[in-house]
């Protein structure tokens, strides 16, 4: 099959990522992915507040996602609205797993993901910055948490949606996962697909989020050296 | 942590690694579903459900209004929850929260993107009146497992909904027909707790799990949406279990709204 944009169907759109991009932020990143331009930042672990959010056996993980009014075709309507509080809490639930969160009770720590430029696939681009975020504030981590997305389009399953392919497409299911152990942290799926085609799609997503995971890598490697094996 | 929560939690944990739950059901084992069509009169469509000691109640209400510009021949539907105070000491009142939200948006999911509501035949006048869908969900007691027990609720609701026929000036008639819907589409949520898959989450389960899954199937046994919520995670294996048994607990609880549906007419 023909994709808009010429792409095979397990082909992923171009990545760039850059690790430590802004100076105040403890952790920060920025990813390119396609059209998308996406910003993370984390502060923490720190005192929380509001106080009563304060768990005694572990840090609370706080993520905000917000598309900024300029980062759409018709001018967005300026903070949170519900999808964006939706993808703030699936965000925190896919990073968590990987954060070793217990290691500092009774703080917080906050992710804070800014589509500057949205082509669809955000939720990902922001998950998969969020990572490398976190990992340049110095908070430990089981893994590195990539995050692709892959759908059906024209009855096909096809990897990482370009927004085109998400307007005609017939379903979209991003995830993010722990690549070392296989864990999928974020699964959606809007649309409709059989049985058959879910799994497919999720084989297919796993394969984009490697791939992610070594750009994630090299990222990383880029900023702070070593990674000789 | 608190010291009581810790000690449920290790309860719950050690049951659910030997395959039991505190109430004695099966890990795949719903509790009973209640439902109750056309509850309310001032509603347009309404129903009440009970799953176990978890009680929704969903009003859906119609209004005229424009539509939006890129679907000008199309009506539109809105899903709200509120998690009210009475439902839980949890609960806190003030605007939606993170959970309402998600709440609302997972049961919505499910219902369009199984096109379960034909929006064309909700349009009065091309691209200048059409009919808007309210689905307004509200929580009576949490016992755990919301998103199945309004998913069920807001569907049934909709099955029983009237609107009024408009005729082509867009003046109300006294003719009333039902509102078009022609999908059942069935929300199946798990628990992952100590490794376990369980289906339909007590509250005190939904308290210690690790993570949770939401899979909503329609009545040709697709899957529509799906939902990963909480800290932990899954392995490709689990999540196709549960697509599996989400299409056949969603066709058992499918027949049971129709059931209902059918004795309430």
């Amino acid at each position: 099959m023909e994709r808009c944009d010429g792409r095979k169907k397990d082909e992923l759109r171009s990545i760039h990522m850059e690790v430590g991009v802004l100076k105040r932020a403890d952790g920060s990143a920025y990813v390119e992915w396609g059209a998308n331009k996406v910003f993370a930042s984390v502060y923490g672990p720190r005192e929380v507040i509001p106080r009563f959010l304060a768990r005694n056996d572990r840090a609370v993980l706080r993520c905000k996602y917000n598309m900024t009014p300029f980062s759409v075709e018709d001018r967005k309507r300026p903070g949170p609205d519900r999808r964006s509080i939706e993808i703030g809490k699936v965000t925190a639930g896919a990073l968590a797993p990987s954060v070793l969160l217990e290691k500092f009770p009774n703080s917080m720590i906050e992710v804070a993901i800014e589509i500057m430029q949205a082509d669809a696939g955000t939720r990902c681009a922001g998950i998969t910055a969020a990572t490398l975020a976190l990992v340049d504030a110095g908070i430990p981590m089981r893994d590195l948490v990539p995050a692709c997305a892959a759908g059906k389009v024209d009855g096909e399953v096809v990897l990482d949606l370009c927004k085109e392919e998400d307007n005609s497409g017939q379903a979209d299911l991003p995830i993010a996962m722990m690549p070392r152990t296989n864990a999928v942290t974020l699964l959606q799926m809007d649309g409709e697909m059989t049985e058959e085609e879910v799994e497919e799609a999720i084989a297919l997503a796993q394969t984009g989020c490697r791939q992610v995971y070594e750009m994630q890598k090299a990222a990383l490697v880029s900023k702070y050296g070593g990674g000789d094996e | 942590m608190d010291a009581v929560a810790n000690i449920k939690r290790q309860f719950i944990h050690e049951l659910a690694a030997a395959g039991k739950r505190a109430d004695g059901r099966g890990m795949l084992e719903y509790r009973d579903i209640k439902i109750v069509p056309n509850y309310l009169k001032k509603a347009d469509g309404s129903a009440f459900v009970e799953l176990g000691d978890t009680k929704v109640i969903v009003g859906v209400k119609y209004d005229v209004g424009t539509p939006f510009p890129d679907i000008p021949n199309e009506g539109v539907m809105t899903t709200s929850a509120e998690l009210a105070p009475m439902a839980s000491p949890d609960f806190e009142s003030g605007p939606p929260g993170e959970d309402a939200i998600e709440l609302a948006r997972v049961v919505d999911r499910g219902i369009r993107e199984s096109h379960a509501i034909d929006t064309a035949k909700l349009c009065i006048k091309p691209g200048e009146l059409v009919r808007i869908v309210f689905v307004d969900i509200q929580i009576l007691d949490q016992d755990g497992n919301l998103i199945d027990a309004c998913g069920i609720a807001a569907i049934t609701a909709l099955l029983t909904a009237k609107m009024r026929v408009y005729d082509s000036e867009g003046n109300p008639t006294d003719t009333v027909e039902p509102l078009p819907v022609r999908k059942i589409p069935v929300p199946c949520t798990f628990a992952k707790i100590a490794g376990s898959l369980m289906t339909d989450p007590q509250v005190d389960e939904e308290s210690v799990l690790d993570s949770r899954l939401t899979v909503t199937t329609d009545d040709e046994g697709y899957i529509v949406a799906m939902q990963k919520g909480e800290y932990g995670s899954f392995k490709l294996e689990e999540i196709m279990e549960a697509v599996k048994i989400s299409k056949s607990e969603g066709a058992r609880i499918r027949e049971i709204i129709k059931a209902a549906v059918n004795e309430s007419d």
